[in-house]
């Protein structure tokens, strides 16, 4: 055991996580409105609508988070056309390309687990609104909307943990996130796991910093 | 269509020998993974602290470490492992362990993460008058365990399994960090000599899919099996 490895390598690590931070929370952020948007296609009656959103969830669900990395970092760059719009000042940063991938790839989890919540929802709760004479839009965004919410929130704490592992995934497109440089002082020092206790303890605090905080909302908004 | 030919022209050959890599790698993986789950159920299901606490360090840590991670331990750590236990008998020799093995035992450990919770899972789920049953009847313990708990949990943790089957099978894209020609692995190599990103990324998606998606439709045809009578 090369302690004074460990030492010395935790500031740089604890450096990187901050990235890794700003990426968890950007994908988070973007993805939970996109997840929002299509968990309500999903349960729009129309089928050519529904049938997209179902698509949509199948596609980023069925393939491995590094392949859509890829495409977007490697393969979009590829399409002339898009080299001269405006976007490709966002698609050339490795940043952008991973948290586009990233919120993509979260937004496709959250719509389903919403969308469960939104079925699970008991068919009374919006009858008992609509006797009252509440608007179908105000019972959608105030009883709906937080019922499903609290309803998900375990799963959806999962898919934070899930998604702030994803994020080590950067690193394959030159992003120095907590992985990348992990994986840097390993290939320098050829000292594997001095390096993995401290990375993974760095992520395993995260995850429970994480599992308590969805435990301490769980009790705060349960039904009782 | 010209990049996906078969033989010296195309990709087509070297992306279905991929394709084979790929699955060989799941299924290696998540029988490790069964392996793990073997050993680390019983110990989180335990009487004793101690054993309990030795399945929920393996299970947490796993579960909470990101998978690359795990890989590049492997991948940077494995030979010295195998070569520090190789000169305690006597072996001093530099031992390269192949790709396959190093990828296959890294997805198999973090599969088996996932295969424990969803064993423990379900056998907790079992009605406890089925054990009580099972030793009024005096079964002795390895009778209740492969004959009346194991049939019963395979049932309940088959809808979980196919679960961390897609996980495991997603997971194997990981490797191609460590160099075993997968179907990630090929398409860079492809899209690299090609300078077709696009398109190969894109079929490897498309790959991916079709393994998801014909995997899916075995494992409901093994659930209707196994829910026969309920």
């Amino acid at each position: 055991m090369d302690f004074d490895l460990m030492i010395t390598s935790f500031p740089k690590l604890l450096g990187a996580t901050v990235i890794t931070l700003k990426l968890l929370s950007a994908s988070l952020f973007f993805g939970l409105f996109l997840g929002l948007f299509f968990a309500i296609l999903r349960l729009n009656k129309n089928k050519f609508i529904n049938k997209f959103a179902y698509g949509y969830s199948y596609i980023f669900r069925g393939t491995p988070l590094l392949v859509q990395i890829f495409i977007i970092y490697f393969g979009l760059g590829q399409i002339e056309y898009l080299r001269t719009t405006f976007l490709w000042v966002i698609l050339k940063e490795p940043y952008w390309c991973a948290i586009i991938a990233f919120t993509l790839n979260t937004g496709a989890y959250t719509s389903e687990i919403l969308r469960s919540a939104f079925q699970t929802i008991k068919p009374g709760i919006i009858e008992a609104g609509k006797s009252l004479g509440i608007s179908n839009k105000i019972i959608f965004y105030k009883i709906q909307i937080p019922i499903a919410i609290r309803q998900s929130l375990p799963a959806y704490g999962n898919e934070i943990i899930l998604m702030m592992k994803g994020t080590s995934l950067a690193s394959t497109v030159t992003l120095m996130d907590l992985t990348g440089v992990a994986k840097y002082i390993i290939s320098t020092t050829f000292k594997p796991i001095e390096v993995f206790i401290v990375a993974g303890g760095i992520y395993l605090f995260m995850t429970f910093i994480i599992h308590n905080v969805i435990k301490y909302l769980e009790k705060k908004y349960s039904f009782q | 269509m010209e990049l996906l030919a078969f033989g010296k022209t195309g990709w087509g050959d070297e992306l279905f020998y991929a394709t084979l890599m790929t699955i060989a790698v799941s299924i290696t993986a998540m029988l490790v993974g069964f392996f793990f789950a073997l050993i680390f159920t019983p110990l989180k299901l335990s009487k004793f602290k101690t054993l309990n606490l030795v399945g929920n360090f393996y299970t947490t840590v796993i579960r909470g470490v990101p998978e690359l991670l795990v890989i590049y331990l492997f991948f940077f750590g494995g030979s010295g492992a195998i070569m520090y236990v190789a000169s305690i008998f006597g072996y001093y020799e530099y031992i390269e362990i192949n790709a396959f093995i190093t990828g296959s035992m890294a997805i198999g450990i973090i599969s088996g993460a996932y295969s424990t919770e969803v064993f423990r899972g379900a056998i907790q789920s079992i009605d406890k008058g089925q054990f009580e049953a099972a030793r009024v009847l005096g079964i002795n313990k390895f009778g209740q365990f492969y004959k009346i708990i194991l049939p019963q949990m395979l049932r309940l943790a088959l809808p979980n399994l196919s679960n961390v089957w897609q996980i495991t099978l997603k997971d194997t894209s990981l490797i191609s960090v460590t160099g075993l020609v997968e179907i990630m692995r090929q398409s860079y190599i492809a899209a690299g000599s090609t300078r077709d990103p696009l398109f190969f990324y894109s079929f490897a998606a498309v790959l991916y899919l079709l393994l998801t998606y014909v995997s899916m439709k075995l494992i409901n045809k093994l659930e209707v099996r196994y829910s026969r009578g309920y």
